[in-house]
């Protein structure tokens, strides 16, 4: 009864993690690609015991461009879903001062997503079938102050994602393109956030199964941050670049 | 930060770890002074460390199931919600269950739960094959009936003040369906509670709900709940489209703090009378899905919140059982009599004792909670004299207010488990609120 396999990549991520074990419990074989593949061996013996489907781990480097179609190749059969979970944040202040660290940060939401996606779009198109998940942010929806690199990056994921549904739409392939606000993990540990606008992993990881089920093309994982994005994205510019926000 | 109990009181500055890996963990408990905590269940200050507190729930993993034996080997922080979400629907219960499915694995082996079948399958001790734990210098033993079994006796019922819980291997139940065929009896004072109890030795589960606020010919007035695990034949068509009543049912959420009349004696003397009555005209036999018999309260998220912003204290004993119906009966008279005691009492008849220090002894316990007021701190004070009186002891899990002294006098194990936290180097390095307040 096992279902179309699912790539993860980011997989170590909280919200790569609670992906893996929506979609397992769903009965897919799920795929977890990282860096340090090593440390999901806990993770991989977990998803077994709890959902009883196939995991396997994956080497996988984001910024090693070079490495990305050997990577597919070695997977044990092409995902029928991928879901990029890939990112990292920095910190604003060092992406300000330190262009290599801004452009690790660019890279990272960026080049090296949207790089492994166009590898795995390919291949889909190739087969006629498949979905690609890509996991952006509402910070990419307009540039501020505070985050504005992490924010460009995201920016361009988002255009990337966009431009790819509208290639792959006639081909059977589908893009999902998903706008998390604040999510409690680790990258966001120690922040304080608003409850009411902060989402779990397990929330994203349940928005992200039903979107890909039902067809989706964008999704916002609360709700309410639709409407704070387009209020946000309508302010004057001349009155928005005054603003701390 | 400020960390307190399920009971919430009382609150305790603390500073809490999370680590995720067996190195973190090594690290924050390298400083001495923590105790681990799972999902903070314990009512009173058990899982808060004076100095440090170490937060396992990222140790939540399951490591393998081995479907011919049901041994589950998983890490401390897995709740006991995801054993059963995971492995009801394969036909498999947790062997020992306490009142709530939010607590951790190794929570439970720390406190040594016992559930409603403790007279016939003893507490959590008896299905735990081997356990894995730290030490203050971070090295982590094995501990079965086959190595180091003197620290693997002393385990259960420590509170963690052993060591740190990683891992363990505990067996569970198998079941044929997550139905319970549950029976009701009235029972119209103590003495015939107990001899229902007593009559019911061979029953898989049982336990009282008991009307802590009648006097005389009534007091001790119970609804004994027996009840077996329900084999598929007995299922109807209602319940066999969902054998193993795995379909979610709804939670509700208290959203704030009851004021303080809510709990008032006259308020809960009617409820009493009215679950009392309700209940006895439905007195018998039906069939109740695993959730609702053995978690009523999970249903309502944060019921805690019942008791107001002052928090509640539970009142957990064992009596032996030459003693039980004397000492209950003085109890239950002092309770009455100060007109405190709450909706949520429990009797149950307890079976053998499981590990060297765990609270259950052959005979009853009763468990009450009261909203954590200056009078009722002092009502507390009398049960514990009359439950020391009658040879009882108290159980640690429940407990945020004893006295160092009150412990000793109840428990003559006491000087034991402080030699072995001694020989076993734990003395400094695991303290918890609770161990310094009852000098353990």
């Amino acid at each position: 009864m096992t279902k179309g396999p699912v790539l993860i990549l980011g997989a170590r991520s909280d919200i790569g993690m609670a992906v893996a074990h929506k979609y397992a419990s769903l009965g897919h074989a799920v795929q977890l690609a990282a860096r340090d593949v090593a440390s999901l061996e806990r993770a991989k013996a977990d998803i077994e015991v709890r959902h009883q489907v196939d995991v396997t781990l994956h080497a996988f480097d984001a910024l090693a461009f070079e490495t990305h179609a050997a990577f597919v190749d070695g997977l044990p059969v092409l995902p029928q879903i991928a879901v990029c979970v890939v990112g990292y944040m920095g910190e604003q202040a060092d992406n300000e001062r330190d262009l290599s660290a801004a452009s690790r940060v660019m890279r990272s939401n960026f080049e090296g997503p949207a790089h492994i996606l166009a590898e795995l779009a390919n291949r889909f198109e190739a087969r006629g079938s498949g979905i690609l998940v890509g996991v952006s942010s509402v910070a990419g929806e307009r540039g501020r102050a505070t985050n504005y690199v992490y924010g460009s990056a995201k920016a361009g994921f988002t255009a990337f994602l966009s431009g790819l549904r509208n290639r792959l739409a006639k081909k059977d392939v589908h893009v999902l393109t998903v706008l998390p606000g604040f999510v409690a993990t680790q990258m966001t540990a120690g922040m304080d956030l608003p409850a009411r606008l902060t989402a779990q992993p397990d929330d994203v990881a349940g928005k992200i199964a039903a979107a890909t089920a039902s067809g989706r093309n964008v999704i916002y994982v609360k709700s309410i941050w639709w409407l704070i994005m387009m209020i946000i994205r309508n302010i004057p510019e001349a009155i928005f670049k005054g603003m701390k926000i | 930060m400020k960390l307190s109990g399920w009971g919430r009181y009382p609150t305790v500055e603390t500073e809490l770890a999370m680590p995720t890996t067996e190195d973190a963990l090594a690290e924050a408990i390298a400083g001495g002074g923590v105790i681990a905590r799972g999902n903070g269940r314990a009512y009173g200050d058990s899982a808060i460390g004076p100095g440090r507190t170490v937060g396992m729930r990222k140790f939540n993993h399951m490591i393998a199931f081995d479907d011919q034996t049901g041994v589950l080997v998983a890490e401390a922080g897995v709740l006991l919600a995801d054993i059963i979400a995971t492995f009801l629907p394969r036909g498999w219960f947790p062997m020992v269950t306490p009142g709530t499915k939010f607590v951790t694995l190794g929570g439970m082996i720390a406190a040594d739960v016992h559930g409603k079948n403790h007279h016939k399958d003893g507490s959590m001790a008896a299905c735990v094959q081997w356990v894995d734990v730290m030490d203050a210098s971070g090295q982590v033993r094995r501990c079965s009936l086959d190595e180091n079994a003197d620290l693997f006796a002393w385990i259960p019922g420590a509170m963690g003040l052993t060591g740190i819980i990683l891992r363990a291997a505990i067996r569970l139940r198998k079941v044929a369906t997550g139905w319970i065929d549950q029976t009701t009896i009235p029972a119209p004072n103590l003495k015939s509670a107990m001899v229902i109890f007593e009559g019911a030795q061979d029953y898989t589960y049982s336990v009282a709900w008991i009307d802590c606020l009648q006097k005389g010919h009534a007091m001790g007035r119970s609804l004994v709940m027996l009840g077996e695990h329900a084999t598929p034949d007995q299922l109807t068509f209602r319940e066999s489209r969902d054998p193993f009543a795995t379909r979610p049912k709804g939670t509700k959420r208290l959203p704030f703090d009851a004021p303080n009349f809510v709990l008032s004696k006259p308020v809960v003397k009617a409820l009493n009378t009215l679950y009392y009555w309700k209940k006895s005209r439905s007195a018998g036999t039906q069939l109740v899905d695993w959730d609702t018999y053995f978690y009523p309260l999970d249903a309502i998220l944060e019921w805690n919140r019942a008791y107001g912003r002052r928090g509640f204290v539970q009142f957990q004993c064992a009596l032996p059982l030459e003693s039980s119906q004397a000492g209950l009966t003085a109890l239950l008279g002092t309770i009455a009599k100060a007109g405190a005691g709450s909706f949520l009492a429990v009797l149950k008849r307890f079976g053998a004792q499981g590990g060297a220090f765990s609270f259950p002894m052959p005979g009853y316990t009763l468990a009450l909670d009261f909203p954590a007021s200056p009078a009722n701190l002092a009502l507390l004070h009398e049960l514990d004299a009359i439950t020391i009186d009658h040879g009882g002891r108290f159980y640690l899990a429940k407990d945020a207010r004893m006295t160092a002294q009150a412990l000793r006098e109840s428990d003559i194990r006491v000087p034991d488990f402080i030699a072995k936290r001694a020989a076993l180097h734990t003395s400094g390095a695991f303290r918890s609120a609770q161990s310094e307040r009852l000098s353990l």
